[in-house]
């Protein structure tokens, strides 16, 4: 009797996080979108507005382009499975998350690549320029994203022992036999955030506001796209921002996050992780207002920069270590 | 056992020599493949049966030859690339039945059908040869048979001169081969593999070392190591495709079969560091170049053939991990290291083999190999289409395919390197990781050019717009191993205990009961504690979060069904000469590695007399410099042709002057003996 009721316990998590991950993310789309319009001094939409957008458009007929194939309708299918499957494989307000064996970090960063593979297929399907386009930008940012941000990882794996994201959370959340090692932790922590940066679409690297086709990345993609699908696919990448905003909190900053399963913890866990993330989407959001969008040319200097901190974070963590 | 042996050698046989005793091309076709086919059953059943034998199945056959012995051995290694040669080959004869029509005319399909057979008769013979003679002789035969598939259109120029730098390749590497047998044979004082795995007194540290470097450039060569890859790309896609299946994806494995018998079973027991450090470095620039130069290749069985350096790279990844860990001590380890080696040498036949037979249903359909003219071939091909998509996402190793389980555990014992006890290594092998990453990341990238440009938005020429789909003989050979790679990845604990028991013997543990936790559902390497995956929950995942995307938009939309429109053309009518071209996508990559692509673009203009805004019509060429070709190749052949230049005096063509030579040289050979 007592492990089905550990296996429901379980499957309640696993319930619990996908329903956060799907409700929390068009909320923290409005907060960057907030921040943005008061920093320019607008009032900006309602924070509610995201929700707003992707009920109209899953209500929407589409309409699809007749020269494409049945990826194009597929796409944003798996592109938000492959989403929601990465997002439930992290640590998100409990540090034993369940489903934490069916995959480890790497696993998370191949199923987000999973989603940006079909992604620049269906950029290319519809046979537009723009379309292509968007592909050929994405294709060159995740390829540069990619080395440092699972060099950044490893840096802060070697400390916990383990590169299963729980065992990470957990350990560093109770600073079990983690010899902190703040330059470290710090230069990872910034290779991390450029990359999230990077692989989000977010300004300096992409401009996920932009109506100009040749300034895009994600959003040329997308240019096809209307109804139910184009919802599908904004929603994964509120959820792909999401993902990493959970990874930077959890991973670095995990205090408050729950250690253990009763009622109280969770609760806070839940508290402390929604004000976390939301803290991070300003941050984001304070920081797209302060940079201009770089050249497509520039990017790769500054993701070259992230490999550059996270290479020196494993230095650091084995020379301080002795 | 035996019986199954005597059915492989005999089905190979019947179907080397029946297709010549008739002139029927018909008769031809069905005798060969069809006897392919029964022997690529026979192989399959044969390495299953040999992976779980208690004993290694040993036959030898005295021959009067000195030092020869016809002598077979059948133990877990040699199994399981029977096991893989086997799975391709009964893939590439069934899908070859369809195929070889293309050639009907032309080629004499019964000559091409038996050619077939040998090939398939030598690979499997050079992995059972228990005999450094007889290995050299069916290694010898592997080499010529596969020259002679790849000159099989030599009417045409190109495939020649690939032929001729394959044959300067491949005997340059058997010649490094031999040395090493020599060096072994020196110590045994005999050329049986026996003798070599036993010997009377170990071969000193320095000769051992030479041994390391001769095998490694010797199977190199063959395998298409970094830069030795030169002749790869051009040889493997001038042969017909279901032959280009086969060298891609298991003749080169033939040599990690050579490298891995040589490193852990001849010279076993303690070997340095930097053994496996070099390997592991080789395989780090195989991998990352191959990739890069398959990035720029338009043509597609060209790109596909830079893909298998690539491969080659990260399989050797792999085998390098595991001998450093050797080095150390570190058992659990190594075993991992050289089972993920393993794990991906199978992966990358099924899915090489794949993608080779997908681009040869393209070349069927359209005639032509080059990417640009293809386009929207999804529509018109939808089950090669599938098919290719398969192959494509897991070469690409995404999850939950057999690519990604295989780079996965690679990633995992680069990643264990914190167990070593050496500062140097233990930053090393992060980097490799991280360079690993970066060759995936470009992998990703290749292929979404590779599928997502030859299926996708409108066909570019007026081949691929008229093109069907191919017959059920060739789909079936596709289906066959689309059906294999899925299998492989979904289900790694059919595959991992296989795999444990080759490696088993070389490193003295067993690690399927670790590296398979939680009754098999999670892969791990050999601690759950560092990491797991589980591809079947990953799956499942994935099939359970689509549904909930499915069910989501069902439960929000209204009931009008979607509405088909034309792409927006910025209000020009569609063409498909708006599409992005292979060249245009790859372009942001090519600008920004540039110092390795070193790219030269040359633009001719041609203005009307009036002004200099309206052009008449413009020339654009773009190439890349093959670095390796241009500064290691070029020089050698340049002296070499100059020594010959030099040499030609000598050369007058008169008989009286040959005979003064020979004349001379008897004289001065016997002053040197006397």
């Amino acid at each position: 009797m007592k492990t089905d009721v550990q296996v429901m316990l379980q499957i309640g998590f696993v319930v619990m996080q996908l329903i956060m991950l799907l409700a929390l993310s068009p909320f923290i789309v409005g907060v960057i979108r907030k921040v943005n319009a008061r920093l320019q001094c607008r009032r900006g939409a309602s924070l509610l507005q995201p929700y707003a957008d992707l009920a109209k458009l899953f209500d929407k007929q589409p309409v699809i382009s007749s020269t494409t194939s049945w990826i194009f309708t597929a796409a944003p299918y798996i592109v938000f499975a492959s989403t929601v499957a990465a997002g439930l494989l992290m640590p998100v307000f409990i540090s034993h998350t369940p489903l934490n064996f069916a995959g480890n970090i790497i696993a998370l960063v191949y199923l987000l690549a999973l989603g940006t593979f079909f992604l620049i297929l269906a950029g290319l399907d519809a046979g537009s320029a723009f379309g292509g386009m968007g592909s050929s930008r994405e294709a060159i940012v995740a390829t540069l994203a990619e080395p440092a941000m699972i060099l950044s990882i490893l840096a802060i794996a070697l400390t916990a022992g383990s590169t299963n994201l729980s065992t990470i959370v957990h350990q560093s959340a109770l600073l079990e036999g983690m010899v902190l090692a703040p330059p470290a932790h710090l230069m990872a922590l910034a290779a991390m955030f450029i990359v999230t940066l990077a692989e989000t679409g977010r300004v300096p690297v992409d401009n996920p506001a932009t109506h100009l086709e040749l300034t895009m990345i994600h959003e040329a993609m997308l240019l096809e796209y209307s109804g139910r699908y184009l919802a599908l696919m904004e929603w994964a990448a509120g959820i792909k921002l999401l993902v990493f905003l959970t990874l930077l909190v959890n991973v670095f900053a995990p205090w408050g996050i729950a250690t253990e399963a009763t009622p109280l913890a969770l609760a806070t866990g839940v508290a402390v992780y929604i004000v976390k993330v939301t803290g991070l989407a300003v941050i984001i959001g304070v920081i797209e207002s302060m940079f201009a969008k770089l050249r497509l040319f520039r990017v790769p200097e500054l993701l070259g920069s992230a490999f550059i901190l996270a290479l020196l974070a494993l230095v650091f963590f084995y020379t301080l270590r002795g | 056992m035996t019986t199954l042996l005597t059915v492989l050698l005999g089905c190979y046989l019947l179907g080397g020599l029946l297709p010549l005793c008739t002139s029927r091309p018909h008769l031809q076709n069905s005798l060969a493949h069809s006897s392919a086919a029964a022997g690529g059953s026979a192989g399959i059943a044969l390495g299953l049966g040999g992976l779980f034998a208690a004993q290694p199945l040993t036959i030898s056959v005295p021959s009067n030859i000195p030092y020869l012995t016809c002598a077979l051995r059948l133990d877990p290694l040699a199994a399981f690339f029977v096991l893989t040669i086997s799975l391709v080959g009964l893939a590439a004869s069934m899908y070859a039945y369809g195929y070889v029509r293309e050639f009907t005319g032309r080629v004499s399909v019964g000559l091409l059908g038996s050619l077939l057979n040998g090939f398939l008769l030598s690979m499997t013979l050079v992995v059972l040869a228990d005999n450094g003679f007889f290995f050299l002789i069916v290694w010898e035969v592997m080499s010529l048979l596969s020259y002679v598939l790849v000159v099989t259109e030599h009417e045409r120029r190109g495939v020649r001169e690939a032929g001729l730098f394959y044959l300067i390749m491949t005997h340059a590497g058997t010649a490094f081969i031999i040395l090493t047998f020599l060096l072994f044979a020196q110590e045994s004082g005999s050329f049986s593999f026996e003798a070599f795995r036993h010997p009377d007194q170990r071969l000193p540290e320095g000769l051992r070392s030479i041994a390391f470097f001769t095998a490694l450039i010797g199977f190199g060569a063959k395998a298409g190591i970094v830069p030795l890859h030169v002749w790869l790309p051009y040889a493997h896609p001038a042969a017909p495709s279901h032959i280009s299946a086969l060298m891609s994806g298991v003749m080169i494995k033939t040599a990690i079969y050579g490298l891995i018998r040589v490193y852990f079973d001849f010279l076993e027991g303690q070997f340095p560091w930097w053994w496996g450090f070099t390997v592991l470095s080789v395989g780090a620039v195989s991998a990352l170049l191959g990739v890069m130069y398959a990035l720029m290749e338009h043509d597609l069985k060209s790109l596909l053939a830079f893909s298998s350096v690539e491969n080659v790279g990260i399989i050797l990844l792999g085998i390098g991990a595991g001998m450093i860990f050797h080095t150390y001590g570190l058992d659990e380890l190594a075993a991992l290291g050289l089972l993920a080696g393993l794990y991906h040498t199978i992966n990358h036949a099924a899915f090489k083999a794949l993608l080779f037979l997908g681009a040869g249903s393209l070349l069927f359909a359209t005639h032509t190999r080059n990417i640009e003219q293809y386009g929207g071939l999804l529509r018109r091909m939808p089950w090669t289409g599938l098919c290719f998509l398969i192959g494509a996402v897991s070469i690409a190793a995404l999850p939950p395919t057999s690519g990604f389980v295989s780079e996965w555990l690679i990633f995992q014992s680069l990643f264990l390197s914190v167990q070593l006890p050496t500062l140097f290594l233990k930053l090393m092998l992060p980097i490799v990781a991280a360079i690993l990453a970066l060759t995936g990341a470009l992998g990703l990238a290749c292929f979404a050019k590779a599928f997502g440009l030859s299926f996708l938005a409108q066909p570019r020429s007026p081949q691929a717009r008229h093109a069907v789909e191919v017959p059920v003989s060739m789909r079936i050979g596709m289906g066959f191993l689309a059906t294999s790679c899925g299998l492989l990845g979904l289900a790694p604990m059919l595959v991992v205990p296989l795999l444990d028991r080759v490696t088993a013997p070389f490193t003295g543990v067993t690690i399927s009961g670790k590296v398979l936790a939680l009754d098999g559902w999670v892969v791990a390497p050999v601690t759950v504690e560092f990491s797991s995956i589980s591809t079947p929950v990953l799956a499942a995942l994935l099939v359970g979060a689509a549904g909930l995307g499915l069910a989501i938009a069902r439960l929000l939309r209204k009931k009008t069904p979607a509405r088909y429109s034309k792409t927006w053309g910025c209000g020009l009518p569609l063409t498909p000469r708006m599409e992005y071209t292979a060249t245009g996508f790859v372009q942001p990559i090519k600008q920004v590695f540039e110092t390795i692509y070193q790219p030269t673009v040359k633009l001719e203009q041609e203005f009307l007399e009036q002004s200099k805004y309206f052009i008449r019509h413009q020339r654009f060429h773009s190439t890349i410099e093959p670095l390796i070709e241009q500064y290691l190749y070029r020089p050698v052949v340049t002296a070499l042709l100059g020594a010959a230049e030099r040499l030609r005096v000598i050369q007058a063509g008169s008989l009286h002057l040959y005979l003064t030579y020979i004349f001379v040289t008897l004289v001065l050979l016997l002053l040197w003996a006397g």
